[in-house]
């Protein structure tokens, strides 16, 4: 089948965006609509003393300014984190209030004040300039280790030392005996540097109240519309759920920023019942970069030992992770369990130990981006590994080769148990694919040119298909991450698919249909996917965690499970045969080894006419099914890039590199392999290019892309991409997941090429020019001296 | 306010707007062709190219009264019934993601591939990496986006 699994299928929803009829929520114009613009706080710590919007509640368009405080009187919830992390002390975490608008104090750049809505947007920002807020300044922190320093200034009151939790993960004792007995311990320092996620679009809302129904709707730039709507409402008090309907159209790009619901979409909405207007907030890219959730920003220290032939004996790790001023959804979760689960990598680790402390700051919220905490993890130990194999003269691709697990299911220390991978063989893939033996020549001949050229690796595992709902729940979630799915066959046969997925650019209008062109063989072009608005899909858990395919399309492979075996009895009954004669292939319903049959749209249109139903069908064709996963699944890789780095200035290019994934099952090639390419881009612009960078007061310096360097296309090489295969066998169709491979894997296969250039196992990200030309020089200085 | 007429995608128009209307919220919001995409405020990222007289040029960071008198032809008006070599390319290459910078892409991809052949110069990869430099992409990592343009570039 042409259409179906394993086909390179062309993308369904292409046309609309190649010629400009994509809707976005900013393309959307409503009746009567207003606009929104936000005042925000321009001190990352003050408390608000007074408010004064006579100004701007005076100026001709100006409809209205309101406060936290008018919020709070109204009911209007405070923002949610959503999963209650422990401490090792055995005492809950301590987290903020995080109110939609500031009722006391303002406690990062950009938090919002007051919201002014205007009939044009650019009286509305007009406006906000016009609102006199009396700030009083006070001491901020912005880095996550001086957070926890004796005298630091105290984010919250109610979080002291500004600790939110300090929590562990595998055995201490063991761990320490591990590390004594050690032929070799390996010690390193590493950052993860603070990133903004950058998703193209930036996000926008439009609220609509009708008031004679007393109902909301609101168009959002969101990854998990059903979860919004469910946020607002039981915990934002903004409408219950029967009457709000939340759309998320075309989203551009989402990165883990679009899963939180924020300040200004609660705002928007509470505002439309107030004004009696639409409306509407599109956030600039600067408020982008001030409000959307950053990621990463973990400080570590870690060790490993190592016995006489290499083999690991320990790990321990002590993790600082920030997480800004508020904890926000996902926050908490990030740097425990979706981090310090990951912390054996591809090795057989006999002991593991670590702990994290989640500090509050004053800077913007922290929450998952791309990989969420899984990069963070991936990080720290594939840079130790390569930084112990130069220190003991291994080869790094040996040392890691004697390390791997090798035998599934495999039980780590640090509670996951990996089902399936197979790591030597795509090691061998992609040092086959990165033709490694020819490296030596490579870098001889680079160095005649003048260039240091370097190789690293990454071999990496992920936790993925987010995830099984009563595992998650025993760990501190606030709900379940299974998800649902609905196929409708209509009468003549074509098919809609409804999911609790949200696609903002994995292209599911094209995979998800192939799994129906596959099961009926029938054209893909008879096959719809409907996702992303409350009144259409029944309820969903969105996409965030590579758990579209895994989850959400195992979800839909029991609906489609459902209405195979409805047709199946049906046509038994209508050609007079039995149900295990009956044979689907090629649009037809078959008796298998006759001639008798019926065409697709035959059945569908049987199902609904309903003259002649076995005697217990209800007539229809339409199947529901939720999935909950028995276990994550664990894509896993190996990435090798090789950079030339110019002595003379510093500057990295990377010049070669290979991707070698084990996804499981894969779809639509193509579609995988692009979320590949851009993961992969998203890590080499961590490694190289990007950072968020406040100053010490607070202050953010990189408030625009002329100050934060985003990859551009010359910024990168085209890929080599190679796939292997050991299906999941917790899902029906063996898929892993692929959306966030890249990210994780890639930073430090650039780093690692980098430090093997330079001679210098002491590098930090973003390896910008200039520090690679200090690491170059650092290293240099005792060669010089010999 | 500034009178401004203008051929839009081979139609005149002729609208009267505030004189510090951008292009950009010219066609957006007054026209209604929303395929023009901001997605900064630097002039950096490039979703708003669009082609003003044949030429690419940034929507958000050109007054509408500027290009009074002038023929701009947006995303909306490249395909002529079919679609064109560019936005095939996006398709049968996968050049696309989310779709948001898409539009300033194709724009950008067309005019280099136009100017190159006017000047008789070889669009290599390197050159259209270079070219690329004022549109930025987060879905793709440009990997198909280069080889969409190349495909384009070798039928247009």
């Amino acid at each position: 089948m042409s259409d179906g699994i394993g086909a390179r299928v062309k993308r369904k929803e292409d046309k609309r965006f190649i010629t400009g009829k994509g809707k976005y929520t900013d393309d959307i114009r409503m009746e009567n609509q207003a606009y929104a613009a936000f005042v925000r706080s321009p001190h990352a710590h003050a408390k608000v003393k007074g408010i004064d919007a006579s100004g701007a509640e005076a100026m001709e368009g100006v409809i209205a300014v309101h406060t936290g405080p008018e919020l709070k009187a109204d009911g209007i919830g405070d923002i949610i984190t959503g999963w209650a992390i422990t401490s090792r002390d055995g005492n809950p975490m301590k987290t903020g209030v995080w109110s939609p608008l500031v009722t006391e104090r303002a406690r990062y750049l950009g938090d919002a004040v007051a919201i002014v809505v205007a009939e044009t947007e650019a009286l509305a920002r007009r406006a906000a300039e016009e609102v006199e807020v009396d700030y009083e300044t006070l001491p901020a922190v912005v880095g996550a280790p001086d957070a926890l320093a004796d005298g630091a200034p105290q984010v919250h009151e109610n979080v002291p030392g500004n600790l939110i939790y300090d929590w562990e993960l595998g055995t201490e004792t063991a761990t320490d005996e591990g590390l004594a007995r050690a032929a070799h311990v390996t010690e390193i320092e590493v950052t993860n540097n603070r990133l903004a996620p950058n998703a193209m679009e930036p996000r926008s809302a439009i609220a609509v109240f009708d008031e004679a129904e007393d109902h909301y709707t609101l168009y959002t730039t969101s990854q998990n519309p059903h979860v919004a709507r469910l946020v607002l409402s039981a915990f934002y008090n903004v409408a219950p759920e029967h009457k709000l309907r939340v759309i998320a159209p075309d989203v551009g790009g989402g990165f883990g920023s679009k899963i939180y619901i924020y300040p200004e979409e609660i705002a928007c909405l509470w505002a439309s019942m107030k004004t009696g207007r639409s409306v509407k907030w599109t956030s600039t890219r600067s408020e982008a970069f001030m409000t959307d959730a950053h990621g990463r920003d973990h400080f570590t220290k870690l060790k490993m030992g190592f016995d006489e032939s290499g083999k690991i004996t320990a790990f321990k790790v002590d993790t600082i992770a920030n997480l800004g001023a508020y904890a926000s959804l996902f926050a908490t979760v990030t740097p425990t369990y979706l981090y310090g689960t990951l912390w054996s990598g591809q090795y057989d680790i006999p002991a593991i130990y670590g702990t994290v402390r989640a500090v509050h700051t004053n800077t913007v919220p922290v929450d998952a981006y791309r990989g969420a905490g899984r990069p963070e993890a991936t990080y720290m130990i594939e840079r130790i590994m390569e930084t112990a194999a130069r220190e003991m003269g291994m080869d790094p691709a040996e040392l890691r080769r004697i390390n791997f697990i090798k035998e599934f299911p495999y039980q780590t220390q640090v509670l996951l148990n990996y089902d399936a991978g197979d790591f030597p063989t795509i090691l061998d893939m992609a040092q086959k694919a990165a033709d490694v033996a020819g490296f030596p020549a490579r870098r001889a001949e680079a160095e005649a040119r003048g260039k240091l050229r370097g190789i690293g690796y990454s071999t990496f595992i992920e936790a993925c298909g987010l995830a099984p709902s009563a595992a998650v729940g025993s760990l501190g979630a606030g709900v379940g991450l299974w998800e649902s799915a609905e196929v409708r066959v209509n009468p003549v046969g074509t098919i809609e698919i409804l999911t609790g997925s949200h696609s903002h650019g994995q292209g599911h209008e094209t995979t998800f249909a192939q799994l129906a062109a596959d099961r009926f063989g029938i054209p893909i072009d008879n096959v719809s996917i409907v996702h992303g608005d409350t009144d259409k899909v029944q309820f969903g858990m969105g996409t965030y965690g590579s758990r579209s395919g895994p989850v959400g399309m195992s979800a839909i492979m029991k609906a489609l499970d459902k209405v195979e075996a409805k047709v199946r009895k049906l046509a038994a009954h209508t050609l007079e045969a039995s149900e295990d004669d009956i044979v689907i292939e090629s649009g037809e319903v078959k008796v298998a080894g006759t001639d008798r049959k019926m065409a697709w749209h035959e059945v569908g249109l049987a199902a609904y006419v309903a003259h002649n139903l076995p005697p217990d069908m209800e007539p229809g064709l339409k199947e529901g099914a939720f999935f909950d996963p028995v276990n994550f699944s664990f894509p896993s890789g190996c990435f090798i890039c090789e950079v030339e780095v110019d002595p003379e200035t510093g500057v990295t290019e990377i010049v070669q590199f290979t991707a070698a994934d084990d996804f499981g099952t894969i779809i639509n090639p193509m579609i995988v392999e692009g979320q590949v390419h851009g993961g992969v881009t998203q890590g080499i612009g961590q490694a190289l290019l990007e950072e968020a960078v406040y100053d010490e007061t607070g202050q953010l310096l990189t408030g625009s892309y002329m100050d934060y360097a985003m990859p551009r296309a010359d910024d990168v090489p085209f890929y080599v991409v190679e796939h292997g295969c050991t299906p999941s066998p917790n899902n029906p169709l063996g898929l892993k997941g692929c959306g966030e491979a890249g990210a994780i894997g890639a930073p430090p296969a650039v780093i690692n090429a980098i430090t093997d250039a330079t001679g210098n196992n002491d590098l930090q990200m973003p390896a910008a020019p200039a520090r690679v030309w200090a690491a170059l020089n650092t290293a240099r200085a005792p060669m010089a001296a010999e | 306010m500034a009178e401004i007429s203008m051929t839009v995608n081979g139609k005149a128009v002729k609208r009267s707007v505030p004189d510090n209307t951008l292009l950009s919220d010219f066609l957006r919001e007054n026209l209604r062709l929303t395929g023009t995409h901001i997605g900064c405020d630097t002039s950096q990222c490039g979703a708003c190219v669009l082609h003003v007289d044949g030429k690419a040029m940034k929507a958000c960071t050109l007054l509408a009264a500027a290009v009074d008198g002038s023929t701009v032809t947006t995303i909306e008006g490249l395909a002529n019934g079919d679609l064109h070599p560019m936005q095939k390319a996006f398709n049968d290459n996968h050049g696309l993601q989310c779709g948001f910078c898409t539009p300033g892409m194709i724009m950008s991809g067309v005019d280099m591939v136009v100017r190159y052949k006017a000047e008789g110069r070889e669009l290599t990869e390197e050159a259209i990496r270079h070219e690329l430099e004022g549109n930025i992409c987060r879905c793709t990592g440009y990997h198909n986006i280069v080889k969409s343009i190349q495909q384009a570039a070798a039928e247009m």
